[in-house]
């Protein structure tokens, strides 16, 4: 049993004050959750202290919260590891914060709105089964395989931790978000659904859509059942381009084929071409420019003028098409005989489903060598 | 200490001063670096999103062009620390699985061996405070950077994700910018954008999201009363402060604060000059930082 300090912030709206900040102390043991420590300050100290709550075991979802700014589940926060990650940096007895989720509007003390949000991007994204045909007489007959897939996105409890997270979300209110794509990506990959390309030709045209995802993996670390809603993003882009929805007005499909191509024919990055390739792709055959292509190239004028102007880009010469040099001594032909396989192999390894395969035993210790050392 | 080094393309490309800089601090540590000139890009998250296998295989290249060298491999740049990372995961985690990409690699004589002699590849950032130490570090400091206010950038890609990146074994790798601004003699910043997102990879995609993120960033760290930034990641870099007057339209304030990398800090509090490190090529102006030292003779 030890004391812990939450330091909760804390809203009613109905007192027409401003949010505030109330530490509350609790005792309990330092494997038992924040949780159970808002709940035993609720008991002790202030009645009126409001938490969503039911299972307390991480099944139900309720109690998405952010405890020392890391978006999660308060039952699934250890207290006394979040004593200690309140104190990583000064040591010493800073107290918890505890914090309702954001990019959401809160309702009261740790409580939140979750429909404004969570709920009506879920529904955005049809998250129900669209098979054509006349149904079966009984249920829907899936080869239990073909479903092992999307068992990562199944196991979602709708808590809202990742959408709490979301760095894009952040900056763009507008973004559908990791929830609700990784609930998207359920039913684009259930075998049953018969309308897969309109979906992903929806997420895609979407300016809100699967493209505005910064890649920053901070849903995978708030989900609290590991569904990694970026990885499924990232599934339904490669889905996506699988099915030839390329022409999406973020020009994401573009950017992700002039990336590809050029370190197939380059090996390495060079961020000024790619600019270039990326809005209009085979500049020097035939000119191609996409969607918003003018738009984004204007754009992006004045950045690459600044930058040549200090010394940033190297050299003019740099910016023209073609001059950015292969890999030296054949090692490009390497890269290319790696494309040649994996462009047609394709396979997708996924660490969730297949886990990671048990280390080989240690072999039997050498008796002779032991009683050596003894 | 000699490492192999793989100092990725935007250090090649858009951000030259960086990789000047690395040789420079390498120089000045003491540390050999044995350049990886025939490895490839790590694919930056975006080949193993059009195709997880290609990008897995053309990183097993560049670990196993590591491994030939004999050498543990450094690199410095944390979405190439991330995307090599993930890689690296997926080929650990099976034997079969890395039997099946080192079969492609077999006709160019190249093989990635799984825990090889305890091999690792590890950004910069990482080296500096695991292996070199910063005891060291502090010994070979001319010019305490003192008096400079500094916020650390960290990039999105040596935070997270979490179980991917080591931080069972190092659970502080996302207080080490902290630790190295404080042994080279700076203060350290608090500021809210320390771990978030730069924005980089949505810039030709979504440039209000990303150049928002940006502008949030920088702002937040001038109001916390920042004299620069400094990051391992030259993606980072580029939005922080090559897009930078950019992003203060988008949020709609002036911004106008130097973004330095690692290296350059580093390379700084070891004597070296300004100007040898290609502080000049950056966009936001670095003068104030160089005000602020010049007041401490190397």
């Amino acid at each position: 049993m030890a004391t812990y300090t939450l330091k909760v912030r804390r809203y009613q709206p109905e007192s027409g004050e401003g949010p505030y900040w109330e530490e509350f102390d609790v005792d309990l043991d330092p494997s038992l959750s924040v949780l159970d420590g808002l709940l035993q300050a609720k008991d002790r100290d202030d009645g009126s202290l409001s938490v969503r709550c039911s299972c307390r075991a991480a099944i139900c979802g309720s109690c998405g919260m952010k405890v020392n700014g890391q978006s999660g589940l308060g039952c699934k926060t250890q207290i006394g590891e979040a004593h200690e990650a309140a104190n990583r940096r000064n040591g010493g007895s800073e107290p918890i914060v505890v914090e309702p989720m954001g990019n959401m509007p809160v309702i009261k003390d740790l409580i939140t709105d979750m429909e404004s949000t969570h709920w009506t991007k879920i529904r955005r994204v049809t998250p129900w089964l669209l098979p054509h045909g006349e149904a079966p007489e009984r249920e829907y007959v899936v080869e239990p395989e073909s479903m092992i897939d999307i068992t990562q996105s199944m196991a979602c409890i709708q808590c809202g931790a990742c959408v709490s997270s979301c760095l894009s979300m952040e900056a763009d209110p507008d973004f559908i978000g990791p929830a609700a794509l990784a609930k998207a990506y359920r039913f684009v990959g259930d075998p049953r659904d018969a309308e897969t390309k309109e979906r992903l030709h929806d997420l895609a045209h979407d300016q809100h859509g699967i493209y505005d995802c910064t890649h920053c993996f901070s849903c995978i670390d708030a989900c609290p059942k590991g569904v990694a809603p970026m990885d499924q993003i990232m599934r339904l882009r490669r889905k996506a381009a699988e099915e030839g929805v390329d022409d999406d007005p973020n020009n994401g499909a573009n950017h992700v084929n002039a990336f590809v191509k050029m370190i197939e024919k380059k090996g390495t990055n060079d961020e000024a071409l790619l600019i270039q390739e990326s809005y209009a792709p085979g500049i020097k055959g035939k000119l191609k420019p996409s969607k918003g292509a003018i738009k984004g190239l204007v754009e992006s004028l004045p950045t690459v003028l600044r930058a040549i102007k200090t010394g940033k880009a190297r050299s003019l010469p740099k910016l023209i098409p073609g001059v950015h040099p292969k890999l030296p001594d054949g090692a490009q032909d390497e890269v290319k005989a790696i494309y040649e396989h994996a462009e047609e192999h394709r396979e997708e390894f996924n660490l969730y489903i297949r886990g990671e395969e048990d280390v080989e035993p240690e072999p039997e210790p050498d008796e002779t060598k032991m009683e050596e050392t003894a | 200490m000699k490492l192999a080094y793989w100092p990725g393309c935007v250090s090649r490309g858009f951000t030259t001063e960086l990789h000047g800089s690395m040789a420079i601090a390498a120089e000045r540590l003491g540390i050999e670096l044995v350049e990886l000139d025939r490895a490839n890009c790590c694919g930056a998250g975006i080949i193993a999103e059009h195709n997880q296998e290609l990008a897995d295989t053309l990183n097993a290249r560049t670990f196993a062009l590591a491994q030939q060298t004999g050498l543990a491999m450094m690199n410095i740049c944390s979405t190439c620390q991330g995307a090599q990372s993930e890689c690296q995961q997926r080929l650990d985690a099976d034997s079969a699985y890395r039997a099946h990409v080192n079969e492609v690699l077999s006709g160019q004589g190249l093989a990635y061996e799984k825990g090889k002699d305890g091999w690792t590849n590890k950004n910069f950032l990482w080296v500096l405070v695991e292996d070199y130490g910063l005891d060291k570090l502090a010994e070979k400091v001319v010019r305490p950077l003192s008096g400079l206010r500094v916020g650390p950038f960290y990039g999105c890609y040596v935070v997270r994700p979490k179980e991917r990146l080591g931080y069972d074994e190092f659970p502080e790798r996302d207080l080490y910018l902290e630790k190295v601004i404080e042994t080279l003699g700076g203060e350290v910043v608090e500021y809210d954008g320390a771990r978030k997102c730069c924005g980089f990879p949505v810039i030709t995609m979504n440039r209000e999201t990303s150049l928002r993120q940006a502008g949030t960033h920088v702002g937040d760290a001038i109001d916390a009363g920042a004299d620069c930034l400094v990051t391992p990641c030259p993606l980072c870099h580029l939005n922080l402060d090559m897009q930078q007057p950019e992003a203060a339209k988008v949020v709609n304030r002036d911004l106008g604060l130097a973004v330095l990398h690692l290296p350059q800090l580093v390379a700084l509090a070891l004597g070296a000059e300004p100007k040898e490190l290609g502080m000049s090529k950056h966009i936001a102006s670095t003068g104030w930082v160089e005000d602020k030292l010049s007041a401490v003779p190397a």
